[in-house]
């Protein structure tokens, strides 16, 4: 088995995770040889009419990369567009001016390459945990008798292989989180969306969720690229952080996390990186308070 | 048990307070007759057949006009909520026609269509045809965009988009207008067929009044309750039920 250097020169990696990020790895390098990164936002902009008719530059050149693998985190102050990247990105919105590349291939509309996971969840509320997991291989196209296997198997995943014949308002919020990212997972998309997709849960099932979630990413090799506005839950996850300013939304630093993993949210140099990137993005909150306070 | 059983008590103190009125003679028979005397008509009804070719004659109309109401608003429906343009034109038209009663419209068909089938059918069309489709309206407006976008984003394009995700999210609001549809064309019906005389329960209705047999309008009464609150129970509300169940709009009992 291939192994990543830096991961097996860390002493801090903890066996089982240890494991699974050396699967990770090898699942990584086979595609991240090639020089194209995954994800390339080529000089983003985009550009909304409000309800008062005027015309708001919500995002403003945006150039970004994400490596094959690499898990990114985006943070900002609330009214930034950093969800806005994101539907750029799943191809839900279309940019004024620039592009989104996938492996150098523009993105055109939605694709099932890219699954989003919303902070509502998004889940249909008339269908079962499992049709809802099924839904997007079903729109594939995917033979009913390897949809009914992966709807097992990434049920399993996530830890709720007894709720398959539940409705969604049986579940709890985490519960409910839990299948969205089964039902990304199953239409084996290369990226992760994810919007803000645990602000609206209690802090003891966030924790659980942030392991679980650096587990299946670290199991599965895929590109996540995460949105929140709390900075310390993108230290302990990410691999870089993207700090966006407030309005209209421009790049205004990236951090390299080069912390051991698994990391917890009460880790020391956690919270340390969080400030200083906390630091760096106070005035961008400032500058967000004052234009509620405004209105 | 309990609310049955006050039901029970309820429908039998009703029909016992009848039955002592009619036994004290209070009014005379042909204007209050006895509950015993109703059941004896609706029993000689079915027996020589006239009930239930009546109940024939109009459930079919019913049926035929519900349907091309529910087929014709649900597309009027869907394209005002696609277009900007007529949701901004027509849907103030409808709700404003949402105010003619629907027997108004009788004058106008009998005109158009003459003292025929068609006539009455035109009434429960229009009767029930704006309730359809200002539901189906709104199901696809109030709809939650999320489910449309969660919909995108998993591969759903154009006739899956619509047929797995709109529809179904709409379902709640479709379900309201279908059984409100049901309910104002159930009206208009009995409107279109008391004026123009044809075989059906209003037939029997008007019949009752021209012979003065009080026994036979009661009975009629009784009929078209019975019949309306069994589709009522029967249809809509199982339907109603389990939706709300599986969206958990209702605690599962």
């Amino acid at each position: 088995m291939t192994s990543s250097p830096n991961l097996i020169e860390n002493p801090n990696v903890l066996h089982g995770l240890g494991n699974a990020m050396a699967r990770r790895a090898a699942l990584v390098n086979s595609h991240v040889e090639s020089a194209t990164p995954k994800l390339w936002l080529q000089n983003l902009s985009l550009k909304y009419r409000t309800t008062q008719g005027e015309r708001m530059l919500a995002l403003d050149s945006i150039d970004l990369q994400v490596r094959a693998g690499e898990f990114l985190c985006i943070v900002g102050p609330s009214g930034c567009g950093k969800s806005t990247l994101l539907y750029l990105i799943a191809g839900l919105h279309e940019p004024t001016s620039g592009a989104v590349l996938m492996d150098g291939k523009r993105v055109e509309r939605t694709g099932t390459d890219r699954i989003m996971i919303f902070q509502e969840h998004g889940l249909f509320p008339w269908l079962t945990v499992g049709e809802n997991v099924e839904f997007g291989m079903k729109m594939k196209g995917v033979e009913k008798k390897l949809r009914r296997e992966r709807v097992r198997e990434y049920l399993n995943l996530v830890h709720l292989g007894k709720f398959q014949k539940s409705y969604i308002h049986q579940l709890s919020g985490g519960m409910k989180q839990r299948v969205a990212i089964a039902r990304a997972l199953a239409t084996e998309p290369d990226v992760l969306l994810m919007d803000e997709p645990f602000a609206a849960l209690d802090a003891q099932t966030r924790d659980l969720l942030h392991d679980e979630l650096e587990r299946i990413w670290a199991e599965t090799g895929r590109t996540i690229v995460f949105v929140t506005h709390n900075v310390r839950e993108a230290v302990r996850l990410g691999d870089r952080v993207a700090v966006l300013t407030f309005r209209p939304g421009r790049l205004k630093r990236e951090y390299a996390i080069d912390l051991p993993r698994p990391r917890h949210l009460e880790d020391a140099e956690v919270a340390g990186t969080a400030r200083d990137i906390l630091a760096d993005l106070r005035e961008e909150i400032n500058k967000s308070l004052a234009a509620e306070y405004q209105q | 048990m309990k609310p049955i059983a006050r039901q029970v008590l309820f429908y039998g103190a009703l029909l016992g307070l009848w039955s002592l009125i009619c036994r004290l003679h209070v009014w005379p028979p042909y204007v209050l007759p006895a509950p015993w005397a109703i059941v004896q008509a609706l029993l000689a009804g079915f027996q020589d057949h006239s009930f239930p070719i009546a109940i024939f004659a109009s459930m079919r109309r019913m049926v035929i006009g519900y349907c091309i109401s529910v087929v014709l608003g649900t597309f009027l429906g869907i394209a005002l909520a696609s277009n900007q343009f007529l949701e901004q034109t027509v849907s103030g038209l409808l709700v404003s026609l949402q105010s003619l009663p629907s027997i108004c419209w009788l004058p106008l068909a009998v005109l158009w269509f003459g003292l025929s089938e068609n006539a009455i059918l035109f009434v429960i069309v229009m009767g029930s045809l704006l309730s359809v489709t200002i539901s189906m309206e709104t199901g696809r407006k109030q709809m939650p965009k999320i489910y449309s976008m969660a919909g995108r984003n998993l591969g759903a394009r154009k006739w899956n988009l619509f047929y797995y995700v709109l529809l179904p999210a709409s379902m709640p609001y479709i379900v309201t207008g279908l059984k409100q549809g049901w309910a104002f064309a159930w009206r208009s019906l009995f409107a279109g067929e008391m004026i123009y005389v044809t075989l059906g329960l209003g037939q029997q209705l008007n019949a009752g009044r021209d012979l003065n047999d009080m026994n036979l309008v009661i009975a009629v009464m009784v009929l078209i309750i019975a019949i309306g609150t069994t589709v009522d129970r029967l249809l809509f509300r199982t339907i109603e039920r389990r939706l709300q169940m599986k969206w958990g709009l209702l605690s599962a009992t």
